[in-house]
């Protein structure tokens, strides 16, 4: 079922848009099995408790819902979605600071265009996931401690007790690998 | 408008992961206002971030689903995406600190005919906006961490080039430099810094702490 889902449409968008034109909330049950705990075990690898993940995961999916009305699958795919929601609780919960974002371009999709455009990006996320897997076990760790531990690459630095200048250099190489395979 | 100097991987990286303290996400957040290779770049940087949250999950242990299904009723407080601004000088994530567009700075002069407003930030790294008169130069300057300057009128020089309106310099240590603005217009700029700037003459480090930078 699912799979067959996946064939026709990208993942999760169907159920993302059900939810945000029909509030449909068996959709946003299955949105939850997949990405609940996905956000939970990416604010526990930044850092937060088991429980306070799971809360946290909890208000990361509860505004997921209520923001569901700004979910536009012609610019995000619903896992990239899904991660900025999770990446500003996390700055919330860790660091408390302001999160000063872009003004929007007001880029309105061309209704015809619009689901060519949904499903290329859609496509290219997958991809891009699949790239991100295949890299060397280092290579994919370092970028993933960029994305999940509130740490500069200096402090990366402290704890793989790597150079800077490696660090970089292996993050650089890992980015670059990422764009030859996105080709 | 043509940019020339844009942000580098470190810092869209740094934005998109939400890594980043807060002045210098407010100089990424202005850049990527106006620019739109950028805000490309910024896009892709936050799909890896979905490819990173997608790998694996831990499972949840409470009913969690149920806890979440009865809060869908509650009251939608949410805001939207920060609107495009009406045409202006300031792009919109930086006249929220401000308070308005450039005729709302308060600025402070601190010599020499510069002035300077601080921006509220977290204390990670401070933010300031910075008004040099044109041909007018800043003190020449090292740096203990890395400083972000962003060009919103006018433009400046230093050692390794010409910057002008939407253009990001990055420093770090190894730079000691003078910026100049143009002869021809005032330049004021968007700085952020994680450390004290050091000066190198006797006069800009005794009024240092005054300066609060």
């Amino acid at each position: 079922m699912a799979a067959d889902r996946q064939t026709e449409t990208p993942p999760w968008v169907s159920e993302m848009l059900r939810i945000r034109d029909d509030r449909d909330r068996e959709a946003f049950a299955r949105l939850y099995g997949h990405f609940a705990p996905r956000v939970k075990g990416f604010l526990m690898k930044s850092g937060a408790e088991a429980q306070q993940a799971e809360d946290c995961a909890q208000d990361v999916m509860v505004t997921v819902w209520k923001k569901a009305h700004l979910f536009d699958p012609t610019r995000a795919s619903v896992a990239t979605w899904v991660f900025t929601i999770a990446r500003n609780r996390r700055i919330d919960l860790l660091r408390r600071d302001r999160r000063p974002e872009p003004e929007d371009l007001g880029w309105g999709p061309e209704p015809e265009v619009a689901q060519d455009d949904s499903v290329a990006l859609q496509q290219e996320t997958e991809h891009l996931a699949k790239a991100l897997a295949s890299l060397p076990d280092r290579q994919r760790e370092l970028i993933e401690k960029c994305y999940f531990g509130d740490l500069s690459h200096r402090e990366i630095a402290d704890v793989t007790g790597l150079p800077l200048g490696t660090i970089k250099s292996r993050i650089r190489l890992a980015l670059d690998k990422l764009r030859h395979a996105m080709g | 408008m043509s940019i020339k100097h844009h942000l580098t991987e470190d810092l869209l990286m740094g934005y998109a992961a939400g890594t980043l303290p807060e002045a210098f996400s407010l100089v990424v957040a202005s850049h990527v206002s106006m620019c739109d290779d950028c805000r490309a770049a910024l896009a892709s940087y936050e799909a890896l971030g979905g490819a990173v949250l997608e790998d694996r999950g831990v499972e949840m242990t409470g009913d969690g689903l149920a806890a979440c299904l009865a809060r869908l009723d509650e009251e939608p407080a949410v805001t939207g995406p920060v609107a495009p601004s009406s045409p202006g000088i300031l792009p919109a994530p930086l006249r929220d600190y401000v308070g308005g567009d450039v005729d709302a700075i308060r600025w402070r002069a601190v010599g020499g005919g510069v002035k300077q407003a601080i921006l509220t930030t977290s204390d990670k790294a401070s933010a300031r906006l910075l008004f040099i008169p044109a041909g007018a130069a800043v003190p020449d300057h090292g740096h203990r961490g890395i400083e972000l300057t962003m060009v919103l009128t006018g433009a400046f020089s230093d050692e390794t080039d010409r910057f002008a309106r939407g253009d990001v310099e990055v420093a770090d240590e190894d730079l000691e430099h003078m910026p100049v603005a143009d002869i021809g217009e005032d330049c004021i700029c968007l700085a952020a810094t994680d450390a004290p700037l050091r000066f190198r003459s006797f006069l800009p480090r005794l009024v240092q702490p005054f300066l609060k930078i």
